[in-house]
């Protein structure tokens, strides 16, 4: 009976490990070696890499992807990272009002002749869109739609670190390589990866010939991306790499942006940053939660301690 | 509404006059302060505490939250991420309510689980029972309700597939759906039908609970002898203070658990695709309800044969509504006289491996139905090469190292033109969550009907005289120390 | 014996104390989860943040007025003429019912300075908060100010109650001159 219930709770184990690990055609999504500064039991943003992050964001991702559910005001909002104690109010924070004034967007209101005018943006308003609507960014984007990054991180396994993984993870161009074929007395003009000398790859060993991934016109190949790459890719189909790809090409070369606060802006740099500022982004409350999580612990457990005592006391003459 | 004689006596006048008018007091110290209670009850009966905790959360965080929320397509995802950004603490009252759910099913759980173990729905306790069983039916069309409310991805392409399994009933079932629905999809008009019902369903939950409690006031609690009480002086103690403490122990014990959730992990439990909105044209790549219905869930995707006229898809909506129908026969099942499975020595190890079951239910309703339960059992998929002969489908197929790429390869090009030759590789067979899940699915019911066969020939061990006598024979050590020393 | 009884009337002190403890530790607790409770009734910060506006009042015709709503209540800006600032300046303000010098009703540009001419009001009669009709409806009452049609409340120029059943003057909001041009008017 006992060897009976060790091989329950080993089961029951196993059902959990097993839970832990769902399958998925990607690579597994890695965050920077030493962690981001907002996980744990008292993890905060780091307030100057979200700052970062929102210059990325505005000088690179914005021309695609919108922000609906932010306003300006929320840069500067407790816990944002423009926050100035002297502004409570983010309406008046200088700073934030002239991060918003950056941008022309239409006034929700129609002006005296019922036509929308463009002004410049005000704390209050939502961050600008880069397209009037889903058709056009459609249109100007090849078909795809690029998503909107409000709440992005919590809406990706992994969050942060797919992220961070994904705008660092695609092949380097010079692994890029045209080439000409003949096929069936064809033509035919390719672009592809020789799988072989991704090193970025890691556990993919192309121990089974040559290893060619077409590239499909407008579409980039990246390891960490959701999708089956193996309709693309010439070589054993059993080893077919990892990931899938996607409309949007790598963004965030070498210097691609210039940080005001001097720091230098490397590709990997860059993603971090951009990352942290979506995670802000999708759980703006964060620093709040943990603030009240921690006075919530300690209050219950002096409750519980007493109520141990109590419930010590009244038993104490009782039989049970 | 409590069996036993009441103690109450008015202390004031005012209390004199009530009572012969509205004996409300009288009530409520009959029900919560002298309701005599076995005195050896362990923590597996702090449960019903700590639900009715969960519902009174559940309820006052909901009505918080939809003074906030907005029913419609446009406006729902919008006005839940309004509350977690804008609302002052509308972030704690959304992943308290968001998380109350999921800690309302793991007591729930719990509490189920205790009732089966001691026997809690066995004569004089049926209607109790199945009372609760009717709380667990609501509880989980609640939840249902309320996870399409946000309006994300999740949401919709599940509530998509359950109402796709009225669909299933024959003849009626398409109109039921559309019924249901209120259209030919789920749309704006179904989101706020569903809002008002799970706005509603908590009110009757509540309503359920006082009958619930109600019915178990009028035999009395079980207790884990199963021994019914025979002297209350010997045998009980009042509920006040002696269970009141020891539930609010276990309810603050309960709550940490609960805060860390909260605070710590509050969307650990939630999927990430439900904080994508809602689109009717893109279904998530593996749909899978909350944790909490994952074993039925599980059992819906193990029926994947037909039964004579029943085809599989209404098979295995029957099975998955008869898992919980079963729970409302149990007690005409389970044949025993004796209550608790203690003194059961052969259905208790039928109950462990029920726990079992449901356990691993739930790990095949998460998983990929096609996926391999061990992945290192699984061999190498070999490579088949697709072509036609004269416009049959034929293939050939290739197993081993490098080699056997080569050798497709050379055979795709010594193919002639227009054979339509295409590379992939295939899986080896192996012992998916499929077949699992129709194992475990027989090995559910298998416990009821063993229930049934147990009850008949099992020998139970001897039942203690008396709750008294069965908490004085556990305690002699102790009763030796407290001899003193002379 | 003595003893005995001695340590249980200690034990019974000890007893109420741990229960007078524990259960005001968890009313505090209930009480800390109550103010979540009563706080997220107060306007949230998106609600906030619309209750503040900058009025361009360069675009006010003279002798008119523009009304805006801001957070949905409405505000009176009135670009007056100079016999209309004499006529609010020239009043004996001790026979007034809400005695309110002009002055006192504007506020300073950020040089100390008065812009007599703008006049920024609350739309809302301080009656029973019914919108008066003003130059916009081309009815200003006796006074020349603003006019009631609910019941006949009268404001003058400077927005002060001079006739009528209201208890007092248009109140002034809370505003400030960002630039010459522009007031920002929050609640």
């Amino acid at each position: 009976m006992k060897t009976f219930r060790i091989l329950a709770a080993g089961l029951v184990g196993l059902a959990f490990a097993g839970l832990a690990h769902a399958a998925g055609g990607s690579k597994h999504p890695h965050g920077p070696e030493a962690g981001w500064p907002f996980e744990g039991f008292t993890g905060q943003y780091d307030k100057a890499s979200v700052q970062r992050g929102y210059q990325v964001y505005k000088q690179v991702c914005a021309s695609c992807h919108g922000m609906k559910l932010l306003s300006y005001r929320n840069l500067g909002e407790p816990d944002g990272p423009f926050y100035d104690p002297a502004f409570p109010n983010p309406n008046d924070n200088p700073f934030v009002k002239a991060l918003a004034a950056e941008n022309e967007v239409m006034n929700a209101t129609p002006n005296d002749a019922g036509e929308f005018e463009f002004r410049p943006a005000v704390p209050a308003d939502r961050f600008r869109s880069p397209f009037p609507n889903d058709a056009v960014a459609r249109a100007a984007n090849g078909g795809a739609l690029p998503p909107d990054l409000s709440v992005i991180v919590k809406a990706r396994h992994y969050g942060a670190d797919y992220i961070y993984s994904l705008m660092t993870g695609y092949p380097d161009f010079s692994l890029y390589e045209d080439r000409i074929i003949e096929e069936n007395g064809e033509t035919i003009y390719q672009t592809v990866i020789d799988m072989a000398k991704f090193e970025k790859l890691g556990s993919y060993k192309p121990d089974h010939g040559p290893a060619h991934m077409i590239q499909p016109t407008g579409q980039y190949y990246n390891p960490y991306m959701a999708g089956d790459a193996t309709p693309n890719f010439l070589g054993d189909p059993r080893h077919t790499p990892p990931g899938g790809f996607l409309a949007m090409g790598p963004q965030l070369p070498d210097g691609r942006v210039e940080y005001t606060d001097g720091t230098e802006a490397t590709t990997s740099q860059m993603a971090y940053d951009v990352a942290q500022f979506l995670a802000w982004s999708a759980e703006p409350k964060l620093e709040a939660r943990k603030r009240t999580g921690l006075a919530t612990m300690v209050f219950l457990l002096v409750l519980t301690t007493l109520l141990w005592f109590s419930y010590k006391q009244i038993w104490r003459k009782v039989e049970h | 509404m409590s069996g036993h004689e009441s103690k109450y006596t008015p202390n004031s006048a005012f209390e004199r006059w009530l009572d012969t008018r509205l004996p409300i007091i009288r009530f409520a110290n009959d029900t919560i302060i002298t309701f005599p209670t076995p005195k050896n009850l362990n923590y597996w009966y702090v449960f019903g505490g700590i639900l009715a905790v969960c519902l009174a959360i559940q309820i006052i965080t909901g009505v918080i939250l939809a003074m906030h929320y907005e029913a419609s397509v446009d406006g729902a995802f919008a006005s839940v991420e309004r509350i977690m950004r804008d609302v002052p603490y509308g972030w704690l009252l959304r992943y308290i309510h968001a998380n109350g759910a999921s800690m309302f099913f793991l007591a729930v759980y719990l509490h189920m689980f205790r009732g089966l173990y001691y026997g809690s729905y066995k004569a004089p306790r049926e209607v109790l029972w199945i009372i609760g069983c009717v709380i667990y039916l609501l509880m989980m069309a609640t939840a249902f309700l309320g996870y399409m409310l946000p309006w994300g991805q999740m949401s919709y392409h599940g509530s998509n597939v359950i109402t796709g399994l009225f669909g299933a009933i024959p003849l009626v079932g398409e109109s039921i759906q559309i019924w249901l629905m209120g259209g030919p999809s789920i749309g704006n008009q179904t989101l706020q039908r569903f809002f008002s019902l799970h706005y509603l369903l908590p009110f009757m939950i509540a309503g359920a609970v006082i009958l619930h409690i109600w019915a178990l006031h009028v035999p009395g609690n079980t207790n884990p002898t199963g021994v019914e009480v025979k002297d209350v002086e010997k045998d009980t103690v009042p509920f006040h203070p002696y269970y009141t403490v020891k539930d609010a122990f276990a309810i603050a014990i309960f709550l940490i658990m609960f805060a860390v959730f909260v605070f710590y992990a509050p969307g650990v439990l939630g999927h990430a695709d439900n904080y994508i909105e809602a689109n009717a044209l893109v279904t998530p790549a593996h749909i899978v309800p909350e944790w909490y219905l994952l074993p039925f869930y599980a059992i819906l995707r193990a029926i994947t044969f037909d039964l004579g006229p029943i085809d599989a898809k209404l098979l295995g909506v029957i099975f998955m509504f008869a898992a919980i129908a079963v729970l409302f026969l149990l007690p005409w099942l389970d044949t025993s006289k004796v209550k608790s499975m203690r003194y059961r020595p052969v259905a208790r190890q039928f109950f462990f491996g029920f726990v079992v079951v449901c356990f691993l239910l739930g790990w095949c309703g998460a998983a990929n139905p096609d996926a391999a339960v061990i992945p290192a059992l699984q061999g190498e998929p070999s490579l088949v090469v697709n072509y036609t002969v004269d416009g049959a489908p034929a293939s050939a197929t290739y197993r081993g190292g490098a080699e056997a790429f080569e050798q497709a390869k050379a055979f795709m090009a010594s193919l002639p033109e227009g054979t339509n030759a295409s590379l992939a590789a295939v899986p080896a067979p192996t012992f998916a969550f499929r077949h699992l899940s129709l194992i475990l699915t027989f090995l559910y019911f298998g416990y009821f009907a063993a229930l049934f066969f147990i009850g008949l020939t099992e020998k139970p061990k001897a039942l203690p005289e008396s709750i008294h006598k069965s908490v004085l024979k556990r305690k002699p050590k102790e009763m030796g120390n407290a001899v003193p020393a002379e | 014996m003595t003893t005995e009884t001695h340590d249980e009337a200690v034990d019974e002190d000890r007893r109420n104390f741990i229960h007078i403890a524990t259960g005001s530790v968890a009313l505090g607790g209930a009480a800390m989860f109550a103010w979540t409770l009563v706080d997220q009734w107060n306007p949230a910060a998106d609600t906030r943040a619309a209750s503040a506006l900058d009025v361009d009042v360069s675009k006010v015709p003279l002798g008119g007025e523009i009304r805006i709503l801001i957070g949905g209540k409405p505000f009176f800006v009135r670009h007056r003429t100079p016999a209309e600032i004499s006529a609010a300046e020239s009043v004996n303000i001790s026979i007034l019912p809400d005695p309110e010098s002009d002055e006192a009703r504007l506020r300073p540009k950020a040089d100390g300075s008065l812009n007599k001419a703008i006049l920024v009001t609350s739309g809302a009669c301080t009656h029973l908060g019914c919108v008066p009709v003003g130059p916009s409806q081309g009815n200003t009452g006796d006074y020349g100010g603003w006019y009631c049609p609910c019941h006949g409340s009268h404001y003058d120029t400077s927005g002060r109650i001079r006739k009528g059943p209201a208890p007092s003057n248009l109140p002034v909001p809370n505003y400030r001159w960002v630039s010459d041009s522009v007031v920002n008017i929050s609640l």
